[in-house]
């Protein structure tokens, strides 16, 4: 056996069915040997959308994504979506070709030190330089990826081991790793956070990504049903508990809901798990929350006390926490009384509700919403980056985990498109909905050619206000209005190049064909393109002001005009 | 403070970039590194010195651990241990310096490994602030070239 039939073999076995990729000269054996083998290649058209698109599928369905390139341009054009994957702890193995081991650091034709680039970018990378090596690399790699905090792995493999002949039955039993695993420390901080709870007036959970990465929702729904405590969560955390239940506020940060920002500015006791407090969601970390107490629970002992200083800090994966402490509150028949605190969140939400101002132009909110209600409970929603981004995640409720694939801590532009074709293949049941600007569809917009040919149910709604608007916004409230280069003269025609694809186009102008359209668009087999004229004036509301505590939003107030601090 | 942190880690190539990338791209300072193997092949030993506040230590020693070749990391700052850096150092040696400075490195029982027409080659080994202590002495005279790896450290035997 060879090295390229041992990889073909290894990912079948591990259960892998798609892999997303790109060939070239390093990999050419590697693809020979896999085009015979019954795993799915799909074919992107740049490299970045292949390692974004085993990010969609990995962040759907919770399985590894994978994707492979050649050496030099080809694993370089993986940089970004690495980066992207690991800002938001999404399982990837990244397989790369590489110059012939002999050539290795004389500046060969396509010869970059993809190891060395990629360092910072992945929770571990390998180069491998002798064939015996291979399985006891591929199997750490596989474990490293999805062990812990889940993160991207690259395997780097130069051209002549794909080909070198090997018996690979005559190596002993692989040995993983011998880290010695770390000590989870809730045990000795169990008694602490029942006290917590227990004293609590104006208890708060934040909800992170890890709770979904750890499986959880089902348990945090029971320590919800059971204490009553209200929940925040953060971009990465929409889905872990649905939204549209009770005490369910949203989205806190930059720009979350105002409740939810109030009442993380307001709690008494902080429960944050599965989450690294990013600074849209803090602001200055020195100013953030002084007066509460925090809980803070992460799989990654590395994140406690990194941002923020916790009172109890925990090392324990989500669903083990929320296990433990749901038995030893129903064990100690603990009852928590948030009469008051559940009545103040409740007058804030009736003071502060999320809105817009409806124009008699077209409002990306209202696109979103009417999608919302009219897409069935089991779409897989997918933003790019930018303000419609910020408006889905406002305006789009989202009831279980894996549903809202968004590029949370990179915030890569271009990550939509793909992302949603890999989330399409893993769930061929559900229907995608890609909700992208006119800027960042357009940074990957060479993988429609993918989506055709594939036929993939997405519904692609581009929210064209034919400008950069988040940068825009930011020009709008914190460089008197000086728009410098973010307006995008010289877009095509959506439609058209929609239907240059073969891919349906339509296009929503007035308000009064928005509920036909979208139905239009729901109602397609395979997928579609909308193309929606969104009032380019429109900002994302209400704005935490960058470096400022999460109460001191901006917006439009109990039916103000005009933009003011809350009050 | 100054830290120092004995690392374990697999003995493989790319260990100690992994090592290092961590620390500036972090922007962690290290004061010195020094990496060999140990009694077991398969194992290197970084020491590593590092200057910071608790919570900058803490950070580091945390991320260090999440490396995937970092079998364990020890902060061995305020446990007894020896602690060695070697210094090399050329020094001008006029004759009629020569025996003051040969006092000198007999005070500080280093010693002499080389001499030149104008000048003295000495060899010593100490903690830091011996090492510090004899660049100071022999700085008068006139120091060539100067060469001192980083501290490498043991925690003592039971007593």
């Amino acid at each position: 056996m060879d090295g390229a039939e041992f990889l073909v073999k290894f990912l079948e076995n591990k259960g892998v069915e798609h892999i997303f990729g790109y060939p070239g000269g390093s990999v050419i054996y590697l693809y020979d040997v896999m085009d015979r083998s019954p795993l799915k290649h799909i074919l992107t058209r740049h490299e970045q959308g292949a390692v974004h698109a085993a990010d969609g599928y990995a962040r759907a369905t919770g399985k590894m994504g994978v994707c492979i390139a050649t050496s030099g341009p080809g694993a370089t054009n993986l940089v970004t979506g690495l980066t992207n994957a690991y800002l938001d702890s999404v399982p990837l193995l990244a397989i790369t070709g590489q110059v012939d081991c002999a050539s290795i650091g004389s500046d060969s034709f396509q010869e970059a030190d993809i190891i060395g680039i990629t360092m910072p970018i992945t929770k571990h990378n390998y180069l491998v330089k002798d064939i015996e090596d291979l399985p006891a690399v591929m199997e750490e790699a596989w474990h490293v990826a999805q062990t812990g905090r889940p993160g991207p792995v690259l395997i780097d493999i130069p051209k002549d081991l794909f080909k070198a002949e090997f018996d690979f039955t005559s190596l002993p039993k692989q040995i993983i790793t011998r880290k010695t695993p770390r000590k989870n420390s809730l045990e000795e901080q169990l008694e602490k956070v029942i006290n917590l709870l227990k004293e609590a007036k104006e208890p708060l959970i934040l909800a992170g990504g890890g709770v979904i990465s750890a499986k959880a929702s089902a348990e945090l729904k029971e320590f919800v049903n059971y204490t009553n405590i209200p929940v925040v969560t953060t971009l990465m955390g929409k889905g872990s508990i649905s939204e549209e239940d009770a005490g369910i506020i949203g989205m806190v940060g930059m720009h979350g809901k105002p409740t939810a920002n109030l009442a993380l500015s307001s709690c008494d006791l902080l429960l944050a798990i599965g989450t690294r407090f990013s600074d849209r969601i803090t602001g200055n970390p020195k100013e953030f929350l002084l007066g509460s107490t925090k809980i803070h629970v992460d799989i990654d002992p590395a994140e406690l006390c990194k941002n923020i200083e916790a009172d109890v800090p925990v090392v324990c994966d989500a669903k083990k926490f929320l296990r433990k402490v749901i038995d030893k509150l129903q064990e100690k028949k603990i009852k928590l009384d948030l009469g008051p605190w559940l009545t103040t969140i409740s007058h804030w939400q009736e003071k502060y509700p999320l809105c817009y101002e409806a124009g008699p132009g077209l409002k990306p909110q209202q696109v979103i919403q009417e999608v919302s209600r009219k897409a069935g409970e089991e779409a897989i929603v997918v933003t790019d980056v930018g303000q419609h981004q910020m408006f889905t995640a406002q305006y789009y409720p989202i009831k279980s985990a894996r549903k809202f694939l968004s590029s949370g801590g990179l915030g890569t532009m271009g990550f939509g498109l793909p992302a949603a074709l890999g989330a399409a293949l893993g769930n061929p049941e559900a229907d995608v909905l890609l909700f992208t600007g006119d800027g960042s569809f357009q940074m990957n917009i060479q993988e429609l050619a993918t989506l055709a040919l594939n036929n993939l149910p997405v519904k692609v709604f581009i929210l064209n206000n034919e400008c950069l608007g988040m940068v825009r916004q930011w020009q709008e409230l914190f460089f008197e209005e000086r728009y410098a280069q973010t307006l995008l003269n010289g877009n095509p025609d959506f439609v058209r190049l929609a239907e240059v694809y073969g891919i349906k186009g339509l296009r929503i102008v007035n308000p009064g064909e928005l509920q036909t359209k979208v139905e239009e668009a729901l109602q397609h087999r395979g997928p579609v393109i909308v193309e929606c004229a969104v009032d380019p004036r429109e900002n994302v509301f209400p704005i935490v002001p960058p470096g400022g505590k999460p109460n001191e939003m901006l917006g439009r107030w109990q039916g103000e005009t005009h933009i003011s601090r809350i009050s | 403070m100054r830290h120092t942190l004995a690392v374990l880690v697999e003995n493989q190539p790319g260990v100690l970039s992994h090592v290092s990338g961590l620390f500036s791209r972090r922007g962690y300072n290290i004061e010195s590194l020094v990496v060999s193997e140990t009694e077991d092949h398969t194992v290197s030993r970084i020491t590593l010195v590092v200057e910071g506040d608790e919570q900058v230590i803490e950070q580091v020693t945390k991320q260090l651990n999440k490396q995937v070749e970092v079998i364990k990391v020890n902060d061995i700052t305020n446990e007894e241990i020896v602690e060695r850096q070697l210094l090399l150092l050329k020094v001008s040696a006029d004759p009629a310096d020569r025996q003051e400075i040969m006092q000198i490195v007999d005070i500080f029982r280093c010693r002499i490994v080389d001499i030149g027409r104008r000048s003295l080659v000495v060899e010593a080994t100490g903690d830091e602030k011996k090492i510090q202590a004899i660049i100071k002495s022999l700085r008068p005279f006139g120091i060539q070239e100067l060469v001192c790896t980083g501290s490498v450290a043991m925690l003592r035997g039971q007593k």
